[in-house]
């Protein structure tokens, strides 16, 4: 059997390997990025030159041939899904008996006017990258529009090579359509600490260009112009299927697919950040753009290729991100307002930079999630309490179970729980006993 | 702030062209008093002054000229007594080094002190200026590799490559020809006499560059890692050991006439431990000699698997040993260069571990002949073995490529290719040890931060994205990988030994 993989990106590849684990099938990944399978997280290191291309690749270029997975550099124009075949640019034909679609996405944009000037982009694929680096050359001041992650990705590259940027946000807090308010104040304080100009409640309106078409400054909602040699459009990314469209796959904004990955063609799957799912879970988004969803879709959709049918099961959520110098890490579903049923709990150091939270239920008490910003936290230790309802007063006692900073690292255990019972006496959680050590 | 970084770094520069040009200042002129002074054995003044009278009186500007003339001098001395085969009337003391200290006159020897300030004091202040302006360059702490593939010295650029060539030119001379660096021993010679009472020799100039060196560097670190404890304290303790036992105590040892030793020195690094004139001079020592020798055997014997068992090998490789030391400070700019592939972990296996073996056989010749008396072992010569293994390891490989190509190969090449005790530690923490670095779950982004900047080539990506720990034979539990870690996956840690090669599994796929 001919397995054929448009994508080489986490999904693909998750999918290639793990096929390849279970079977002997014949495996073909196809992909007009790169040659080769790259870490997209680490894309921003590239061009902060902290890494060069070759360090993003997790498996050394002879790993392929040795595992028997095939690599094409080629752009899919069309699929004839009746008669198995891809089309590419070049004219070739390629015949699959199963193919599974996971094209990524690119960054959406508006229909901004001057969105199309040089200078003006968004931050997605390899090549953005490399036009990125092309359009900042000897620059002075840049504009990024739009507070995601990508956005504060952004905002980090530039910021390293001293270029001045502002950094134009809808909501009043970074963020804040995720992060609850707390947290988007402190990655708020963080930003301006670093002198990256956050312009909140700020809106684009135009972008202007100078006589040759590239961008001079932008106009915003208020009718503020910023003057900039750089645009970066950080407004969110949209599945990569505009190849797909009026063909007899059925799309919405993405591939639409079921629990098992299937589209509406048998044989046909997709994954990974292009795909959308038709009944998503209750509170979970339908389009999934994470890299450890599309880790987890590849390896669900690679049994069931191989054989075995199997859901993909998100598992308790999880997610982490670096805001600057911020580690952020979130356990369960956490959402910027506790659910009506839930308590929330917050604390905070009092340098401002390192922040706790957990949600518990109100009626007995039992975990929902956590986030951490500034602290690592062991996922097995979340993972399990949060499956397991573990109660409120439990894990505070126990925290100290899953705390991931390096050794020597401060401890806030005390004041983490010390705090609890302040808010929260009804609980009065205690420190857990110290084991006493006999030492000879 | 950039300008005075900027100004940092000028006045670095101009003492370490100060230095350069030290080499060849100054004028050298022999007198029969100075001649005297170097060469003390009387036997040997009668034979050589006939040899050297044409040098007598001689102002020479060049120290090559010099030592040519000495050299020619010298040799016509000893061509006689071996044409006439008069082996006992050879000289084998080489006086080169001394003559030529005591022949400076002129500009170094006049400006001694002032110049000791210059190149060493003065350029280790403009490092540390250079250094310290970051924390306010970049005042909020945090990991900032910023440009290091963007810059040529840190990217094996021309200025990289001439560097090395600097730095392995200058092992060379150090360890081959040290009389063309007496002008840098004559710099350190008020040093050595207030601290040991003599005068300078090489290896005391290395000493005292090596705890410079490592203590300018060392602020480098402290401002880059301020934020991580881990790091503070490692770097701390390197710096405090090489200070400490690796200069100032064998130093006054030699002050108080006591046999010297670096304490924390440990065989088969410290690969002469066992050579007749180190053991002699030990057993000869009274109690002091003895416990010194109990306690580098203790050193490898217990404390190797004891320390590993319960902390991994960092306990000494990254927060004690001198050569960790060094690569910690002076080579963490390079860490990034070392080579991931499999490949070159292949290569490593084989030769770190040869060393090894070669070292232990080394020793047991050498032990042999100094307790039966023999002076080969199974019709090898054993002095030859020692004499090959001191060039080719001690010399060559630690010294001319383990620290000469730090900006080529990284900074732990010695460390990671060859040395026999990092060999020897390794095996005991990967096989029985509760050190690892542990992987947070499925949290890993593949991101290649802690491969990129693993000094020893670990490709500890390769590990963590499988959700699996990392224990590997060669980590030194350096800890950087953790720190650049973007998304809090990696841990290093001393736990229960179950368990510690278990994979992450989801609880969905269990």
């Amino acid at each position: 059997m001919k397995v054929v993989i448009i994508g080489n990106g986490i999904a693909g590849i998750t999918t290639a390997r793990n096929i390849r684990k279970q079977s002997d099938h014949e495996i073909l990944v196809i992909s007009a990025e790169s040659d080769h399978f790259f870490s997209r997280t680490a894309l921003m290191y590239i061009y902060m030159g902290h890494m060069k291309y070759e360090h993003t690749k997790p498996y050394e270029d002879w790993f392929w041939e040795k595992n028997r997975i095939s690599l094409k550099n080629a752009y899919i124009t069309d699929i004839e899904f009746e008669n198995k075949t891809l089309h590419t640019a070049e004219n070739e034909q390629i015949t699959y008996d199963k193919l599974v679609i996971c094209t990524g996405s690119v960054p959406k944009t508006f229909g901004w006017p001057g969105e199309d000037l040089k200078g003006v982009q968004g931050l997605y694929s390899k090549q953005d990258v490399e036009l990125m680096e092309e359009n900042t050359a000897n620059i002075k001041q840049a504009v990024i529009i739009g507070g995601g992650l990508i956005g504060i990705e952004m905002a980090e590259m530039l910021h390293s090579r001293g270029i001045e940027v502002n950094f134009l946000i809808r909501e009043k807090y970074y963020w804040n359509s995720i992060l609850p308010l707390e947290e988007a104040q402190l990655v708020n304080r963080h930003i301006n600490e670093h002198h990256i100009k956050l312009l909140i409640n700020t809106e684009l309106e135009e972008i202007i260009s100078d006589d040759d078409n590239r961008v001079k400054a932008i106009k915003t909602k208020d009718g503020k112009v910023i003057d900039c040699q750089f645009v970066g459009l950080t407004t969110g990314v949209t599945p990569n299927i505009k190849f797909l469209k009026d063909s007899v796959l059925e799309t919405d904004r993405g591939v639409l697919v079921n629990e098992f990955l299937e589209t509406n063609i048998p044989d046909v799957y997709s994954l990974g950040d292009c795909a959308q799912f038709r009944n998503p879970k209750e509170k979970h988004p339908p389009i999934e753009q994470l890299w450890y969803t599309g880790k987890m879709q590849g390896e669900a959709l690679a049994k069931t290729i191989c054989g075995t049918k199997t859901n993909y099961n998100r598992g308790i959520w999880f997610n982490s991100a670096k805001f600057l110098d911020i580690e952020y890490q979130t356990y369960g579903l956490m959402f910027n307002k506790p659910s009506e049923d839930e308590n929330t709990f917050y604390w905070e150091h009092p340098n401002g930079k390192i922040c706790f939270r957990a949600n518990f239920a109100k009626s007995d008490g039992s975990l929902r999630g956590f986030n951490f910003f500034g602290m690592r936290f062991k996922q097995t230790v979340a993972d399990t309490w949060i499956r397991n309802e573990n109660n409120i007063s439990n894990c505070i006692t126990h925290l100290n179970q899953g705390f991931f900073d390096a050794e020597f690292s401060a401890n806030h255990h005390k004041k983490i729980l010390e705090h609890f019972n302040e808010t929260y006496p009804s609980y009065k959680v205690e420190l857990p006993k110290k084991k006493k050590f006999l030492i000879f | 702030m950039k300008i005075i970084q900027k100004i940092g770094l000028a006045i670095f520069l101009i003492c370490f062209s100060i230095f350069l040009l030290t080499l060849g200042a100054g004028k050298y002129q022999l007198t029969e008093a100075t001649f005297k002074a170097s060469v003390t054995d009387s036997t040997h003044q009668a034979l050589l002054m006939p040899n050297l009278k044409e040098m007598v009186g001689k102002e020479y500007s060049s120290n090559i000229n010099f030592i040519a003339d000495y050299n020619k001098g010298f040799d016509k001395t000893n061509q006689k007594f071996k044409d006439n085969e008069e082996w006992d009337k050879v000289i084998y003391t080489d006086y080169s080094l001394p003559i030529i200290k005591n022949s400076s006159i002129g500009f170094v020897k006049d400006n001694q002190m002032l110049l000791f300030y210059i190149c060493f004091i003065i350029s280790a202040l403009g490092g540390a200026i250079y250094m310290i302006a970051d924390l306010f360059i970049q005042p909020v702490a945090g990991i900032k590799n910023n440009n290091i593939f963007k810059s040529g010295i840190t990217n094996r650029g021309i200025i990289a490559i001439l560097f090395s060539v600097f730095l392995v030119a200058f092992y060379l001379f150090l360890y081959k020809a040290p009389t063309y660096l007496s002008n840098w021993i004559l710099l350190v010679d008020p040093l050595s006499i207030s601290l040991t009472g003599g005068e300078a020799s090489h290896w005391f100039l290395y000493g005292f560059l090596y705890s410079l060196i490592m203590l300018t560097m060392g602020i480098r670190v402290y401002v880059k890692y301020r934020h991580n404890n881990y790091e503070i304290l490692r770097n701390t303790s390197v710096i405090f050991f090489q200070l400490a036992f690796a200069f100032m105590i064998p130093n006054i040892l030699t002050t108080l006439q006591l046999p010297s030793m670096d304490l924390k020195n440990m065989w088969p690094l410290d690969y002469s431990f066992f050579f007749d004139y180190r053991l002699d001079s030990l057993l000869s020592a009274g109690m002091l000699g003895y416990w010194m020798l109990g306690w580098g055997i203790f050193l490898f014997v217990v404390g190797v698997p004891v320390m590993v068992y319960f902390f991994g090998k960092r306990w000494y490789c990254s927060w004690v040993c001198g050569c960790g030391g060094l690569a910690e400070t002076f080579g963490d700019p390079f860490r990034q260069l070392s080579d991931k592939s499999l490949k070159a972990w292949k290569y490593e296996r084989v030769i770190v571990h040869s060393v090894l073996v070669f070292a232990v056989v080394m020793t047991i010749a050498v032990l042999y002949n100094y307790i039966t008396g023999a002076d080969t072992i199974l019709g090898v010569s054993t002095y030859a073995i020692r004499e090959t293994y001191a060039f080719a390891i001690g010399f060559v490989f630690a010294g001319a490529i383990g620290t000469g190509f730090y900006p080529i190969m990284g900074n732990r090449v010695w460390c990671r290719f060859g040395c026999p005790l990092a060999a020897y530690l390794g095996i005991v923490q990967r096989f029985k040890s509760r050190f690892r670095i542990t992987t947070n779950g499925g949290q890993c982004i593949s991101c290649g931060n802690c491969s990129t900047y693993c000094e020893m080539g670990i490709d500890v990506r390769a590990y963590a994205q499988k959700g699996e720990n990392i224990i590997r034979a060669s980590c030194v539990g350096c800890g950087v990988c953790a720190a650049v870690c973007p998304r809090g996956v990696l841990k290093l840690e001393n736990l229960e030994e179950e368990g510690r090669f278990d994979i992450y599994t989801r609880p969905e796929d269990k």
